[in-house]
């Protein structure tokens, strides 16, 4: 086990530098100057451009700049937002809880359908309940999220008027201290109609961002539960009079429960590309519309830290699954 | 080497047909796939002849006719029957056209990556240990970020047009080609048949391409079906967050991002566009699940 975890974590090393060369490359490689950028319409003086390109280190050779960012990196220097001149790293940190917020939703929302669905289709595999679960999940992992997100707010928002289009909560909702969590906060402040008024906010997003992994969830409980029930053991539990219940629910659906996990770990990229859509629509102040709104902005250290910091995480999650995956099943560590 | 040649002739000669017909008996036992092909196969004819069958110009403004509703809700005409987009143009032209858009996007986008990535995946499936470390290394950097970020950050940096949302999408879709390849070609490369081309003097190249190849490609092809639709989408969703084609492209998600200020007061601007994607993808994806059962023996009947 220890030489298992020592291998990945060996490879972690080499594709983190990667992933801080890219996001430093980035910068540079963008078509014209970064500092006249930054100066924006007004333009600069000769001796202002010395000191920012000195203050930023571009007057340096490129190993050394590289250096020095990967070091900083390592103490969470990210640099400044050209707009609001805060460190990058607090402010991922600020709209990080909204986005995870919006994600852990998502994803019960997801696992909660998406596992029942999985087996309900896969013990009545080939009749009229498998087929409809099955069509059903197939459009749902052809959907193009953002235009199910305008068509529900077409629906709940325009004609039935149930849901806000935009926001985390109502304006008049004032919480000192808050976590960033606003279910948390709401609940917390007890303050009347607070957690009503974010969950009606959180609800359409979560539903959008949740569409694709309730799909992927589906389609991949049913293919697994299906393997295990053809299982002798399966054969076995089922002679022996245990209930179709117990043997499906119980029995198959344990053994079919890992594959599915890696399922949901590995789509942790899908969920902060999906935020990416989902948070713009409904303006949801996360790290995805934050990273859009700063494309936009041209805001590039803002961009450039942002790639890093959701790459690390990215990888971070695909580790853990791995290495859980290996405590699961200890035939993978002998690799 | 001329021998091993029309050796090789004659062997496949009669196997090609079957091949073939054993496919279609697969793929034709999925009726879903069935359906997909015959829409996918109106997608591409509607694309193919876009300017002939599209009733206006896409780009043509009927001031007069701003907002028409569809023909069948009440002020919609016969003249623009899904109604028009708040310029007045017609809304069937411009999604017409836009399948245009689309296809070329998904074959464009699938020909890059699937090239650049099954020469990758053999060269690393063939090469030295430390080529191989560091080809897989730069394609787990790729598949770190987020594949729609990486894309939107790619367009960032070389500007926001079709092209380069092509362009970026095909270097993010790319790992998943030279991983499913380098896998494939090492599974291939320890099998007899191997072993004895290379025996008989086949070099490198031939042993690549025409030894291997050819017996990695059921994977390969069910991805690139696959990718065909996460092309379509991801161009899509690049176009709707204003980094794809360009207004007045009527590229169907440029066209959704046009339309979301009206999204309350006229829903055919929305639904329309969206169905499209939606549909075109759907059926792609119908098609790509009867590939996979019909060419991935493993999956055969599951």
């Amino acid at each position: 086990m220890l030489k298992y975890l020592a291998s990945r974590l060996l490879t972690f090393i080499p594709t983190f530098i990667g992933v801080t060369l890219i996001s430093f490359a980035f910068i540079r490689l963008l078509p014209g100057d970064p500092i006249i950028v930054m100066a924006g319409e007004r333009g600069m003086s000769e001796e202002r451009y010395a000191e920012l390109s000195a203050q930023l280190g571009f007057d340096r050779p490129i190993y050394v700049q590289f250096w020095e960012y990967l070091t900083g990196v390592l103490q969470g220097d990210l640099g400044y937002s050209f707009v609001t001149r805060r460190p990058v790293w607090d402010e991922f940190f600020s709209l990080f809880p909204a986005t995870l917020e919006l994600s852990i939703c998502a994803m019960i929302f997801a696992i909660a359908l998406g596992l029942p669905a999985g087996v309900i289709a896969a013990v009545n595999r080939g009749k009229f309940f498998d087929r409809a679960l099955m069509s059903t999940a197939l459009v749902g992992y052809s959907m193009p999220i953002f235009w199910w997100a305008l068509l529900l707010i077409i629906i709940f928002s325009g004609n039935l008027g149930w849901t806000p289009v935009s926001g985390r909560i109502d304006l008049i909702y004032y919480f000192s201290n808050p976590t960033g969590f606003m279910l948390i906060d709401a609940i917390k402040s007890g303050q009347d109609g607070a957690l009503a008024s974010a969950l009606r906010h959180l609800l359409l997003p979560a539903i959008v961002l949740g569409t694709i992994p309730l799909a992927v969830i589906a389609r991949q409980t049913r293919s697994a539960m299906l393997e295990v029930l053809g299982e002798d053991y399966i054969r076995t539990a089922r002679a022996k009079g245990m209930s179709p219940a117990r043997v499906n629910g119980i029995h198959a659906l344990r053994n079919a429960l890992i594959p599915v996990i890696t399922v949901i770990g590995l789509s942790v990229g899908t969920l902060l590309a999906g935020a990416i859509l989902t948070e713009t629509i409904f303006s949801w102040p996360g790290i995805g519309k934050w990273m859009v709104d700063s494309i936009f902005r041209r805001d590039y250290p803002v961009v450039q830290g942002g790639l890093l910091l959701i790459a690390v995480m990215v990888m971070l999650v695909n580790l853990t699954v791995d290495l859980l995956y290996g405590v699961i099943n200890p035939k993978i560590r002998k690799r | 080497m001329s021998d091993t040649l029309s050796a090789e002739v004659e062997m496949n000669a009669p196997d090609r047909p079957g091949r073939l017909r054993e496919f279609w008996f697969y793929f034709r036992e999925n009726r879903g796939a069935v359906f997909g092909l015959w829409i996918f196969a109106a997608f591409v004819f509607l694309a193919a002849f876009a300017p002939l069958i599209a009733p206006h110009d896409p780009s043509a403004q009927f001031r007069a006719f701003a907002l028409r509703p569809p023909v069948w809700q009440e002020g919609g005409t016969w003249r623009f029957p899904l109604g028009t987009d708040p310029l007045g143009r017609d809304m069937l032209s411009r999604l017409i056209v836009g399948a245009r858009y689309s296809f070329f996007v998904g074959i464009v986008v699938v020909a890059v990556a699937a090239t650049g990535g099954i020469v990758m995946g053999l060269i690393a499936g063939f090469a030295p240990r430390w080529l191989d470390t560091i080809i897989m290394r730069i394609m787990d950097i790729i598949l770190a970020f987020p594949s729609l970020l990486l894309a939107l950050v790619l367009v960032a940096v070389l500007g926001p047009s079709l092209t380069n949302a092509m362009i970026a999408i095909a270097i993010v879709l790319q790992p998943h080609y030279v991983r499913l390849t380098r896998a494939s070609v090492l599974s291939e490369k320890q099998k007899d048949y191997v072993t004895s081309a290379r025996v008989a003097g086949s070099g490198l190249m031939r042993l690549m391409f025409v030894t291997v190849l050819p017996n990695c490609l059921a994977p390969i092809i069910v991805q690139g079906a696959l990718s065909f639709s996460t092309a379509i989408l991801d161009a899509a969703a690049l176009g709707f967050l204003g980094m794809g084609a360009q207004p007045p492209t009527p590229e169907w998600g440029t066209m959704l991002a046009e339309a979301r200020e009206f999204i309350l007061r006229a829903w055919w601007v929305v639904t329309f566009p969206g169905v499209a994607i939606l549909v075109t993808v759907l059926a792609i994806n119908l098609m790509g699940d009867g590939l996979r059962d019909a060419l991935d023996p493993k999956l055969k009947r599951s």
